[in-house]
């Protein structure tokens, strides 16, 4: 219960969240296409991995350059920042990985990255809807 | 935040460290028995583009007893030429695989990258007739001898026929004597495999004996990353019937064959290939080769005989089983886009053997090809390393000129080399006449 003199708001404002979604979201599903290609061997998922990655990228990117200037002023918003930025490292190269061709678009490196990105995303979003910060009345 | 930046700063080194991949030294890429240094892919492939610059009154540099001209400037990118038996010099002008759709962010990236390397004109999809009368190495006439065409690319002229290969068919024109201007409709001799066009340039040849035409065709990817099913028909040389249009193919697996040439001492087809990129700086070499019938050369599977691209899967054994080793290699990511064999006595001390053009490399830090070769022949087979013929096509790390075709010009007995950046198409001479015309 908030006392008298402060109050506990969420960590991410309703604009933030909604762009945090972006990279949980598409790292999930790019590991699931890169999974899907590595069965099937069918070109398309992969195409499909890559651009499911690049828009993780770009819409993550915006968050966590958001998130860094929250986590300067609420210590709460660390680990989540700091998980959003190993997601979004291992997305990076992951997104170069997949510009190679054919098979090794994906292969065991790609298929880890995959890995590696949604999971930090899935906690990075994890931590962060969980934490709250105090407003001083 | 600083362990933030340094995280950062780790995986920018990382990619830096990934891009560079640089040319091992004393690696020997040319002949029968290339060196071939282990495969390195890279998380960016290692990318240097020369970006054009004009040669300000400067000039491609031959020989010593050969000078170089402009025969004609200002073309729209110039790609193939064919002289004709008058000796007139036609130019096919055009650029295709514009079609191909983008299915990757890299095929975005990649295009923009590489279109720093090309000239901004427009192909003129059309072919233009040369005339040097007075030999002094300009054009005095210039004409458009057909236009309307689509990415005009291999020429050839049998028995009073000019043939065309543009990106998707194979035309043919009647051509009289002294003709400037073809207004006769195109005769198509055969729809030629054109869906997305990676590779679009159709290369054309005619046999030694008239009675066959010979198309290279390209494969549509690198190395099979837009599926197989659109790699039907390509990576192919189709063998063509010139009187009744039928086709066979000739060779496969040959990922693109982009100059075609007969052999005048066996008078059998050669080609030169353009090989797969993205293994590293040097590999895999292009080549330059006698094509056997039926003859499988191994794209995508494998290269250089029998060396395994894992890229592929699934992989195929019996294919790699089968892949022939080419006759000669040229260097990696040289870009040979040029063949031409002498005829005859040959010009100065080039007796026997053929000019090749390489339009250069992207794939490397450390540009290969910009340049024409000669490579030496004996009794029809290569006998010798490649010599420089024309250079000076990069200056400061900018093109001023990529050269692409390559003819003998049997009629003046000089060198005909087209440029598809400085949009020129020059002319080789000797100074004084081969004594021996």
């Amino acid at each position: 219960m908030p006392s008298a003199s402060s109050a506990y708001r969420p960590l991410l404002s309703p604009l933030l969240a909604l762009l945090l979604s972006f990279p949980v979201a598409l790292f999930t599903i790019a590991l699931f296409t890169d999974i899907t290609y590595l069965q099937t061997a069918e070109v398309q998922w992969t195409n499909f991995s890559s651009w499911l990655i690049v828009g993780a990228l770009l819409f993550g990117g915006i968050a966590l350059a958001w998130s860094l200037i929250l986590a300067i002023r609420w210590r709460t918003a660390r680990l989540y920042v700091l998980l959003l930025a190993l997601a979004w490292m291992a997305g990076l190269v992951n997104a170069f990985q997949h510009s190679r061709d054919a098979w090794s678009s994906v292969g065991t490196t790609g298929l880890i990255l995959s890995i590696l990105s949604a999971a930090f995303a899935i906690a990075a979003s994890w931590v962060a809807h969980g934490a709250k910060r105090e407003i001083v009345r | 935040m600083t362990h933030y930046l340094r995280t950062f700063g780790a995986t920018a080194a990382i990619l830096a460290l990934a891009a560079c991949g640089g040319s091992k030294p004393g690696i020997d890429q040319n002949g029968a028995t290339p060196d071939l240094p282990a495969q390195r892919e890279t998380l960016i492939p290692p990318i240097k583009i020369a970006t054009p610059q004009s040669w300000d009154g400067e000039k491609p540099v031959a020989p010593r007893g050969f000078t170089v001209t402009a025969l004609a400037t200002d073309l729209k990118v110039p790609r193939q030429t064919l002289v004709l038996p008058n000796g007139d010099i036609l130019v096919a002008e055009g650029s295709g695989g514009a079609d191909a759709p983008l299915l990757r962010p890299k095929d975005v990236i990649a295009g923009y990258i590489k279109s720093k390397g090309k000239t901004p004109v427009k192909g003129g999809n059309r072919i233009t007739l040369l005339r040097d009368a007075d030999g002094d190495g300009r054009a005095e006439v210039r004409s458009i001898l057909i236009d309307g065409l689509n990415a005009p690319y291999g020429l050839a002229f049998v028995d009073g026929n000019l043939y065309v290969a543009d990106q998707d068919a194979l035309l043919r024109f009647p051509y009289k004597d002294g003709d400037t201007r073809i207004a006769t409709p195109a005769q198509e001799v055969t729809k030629l495999p054109s869906r997305i066009n990676h590779h679009w340039t159709k290369s054309l040849a005619a046999s030694a004996d008239g009675t066959k035409l010979y198309v290279g065709i390209g494969s549509n990817s690198n190395v099979g990353e837009r599926g197989m099913a659109v790699e039907e028909d390509r990576a192919v040389i189709w063998e063509i019937d010139r009187a009744t249009g039928a086709r066979r193919t000739y060779a496969s697996g040959i990922r693109n064959p982009t100059a075609l040439a007969i052999n005048p001492q066996t008078r059998a087809l050669w080609s030169v290939v353009n090989e797969r990129d993205e293994l590293g700086p040097q590999l895999v070499p292009d080549y330059m080769t006698s094509v056997r019938p039926g003859g499988f050369y191994g794209w995508p599977y494998s290269y250089w005989g029998r060396h395994v691209d894992p890229r592929v899967h699934p992989q195929n054994p019996k294919m790699v089983a089968k892949t022939l080793r080419p006759d000669y290699a040229l260097g990696s990511h040289v870009a040979a886009l040029g063949l031409s064999f002498v005829t005859g006595a040959g010009v100065g001390p080039f007796t026997q053997g053929a000019f090749v053009g390489e339009h250069g490399s992207w794939n490397r830090q450390d540009p290969s090809g910009y340049k024409v070769v000669w490579i030496p022949f004996v009794n029809g087979r290569p006998a010798g390393k490649p010599v420089d013929f024309l250079t000076g096509f990069l200056k400061d790390g900018h093109a001023r000129g990529r050269p692409v075709g390559v003819t003998y010009d049997p009629v003046r007995s000089s060198v005909i080399v087209a440029d598809d950046v400085s949009n020129t198409v020059w002319r080789v001479a000797p100074d004084r006449p081969t004594s021996t015309r």
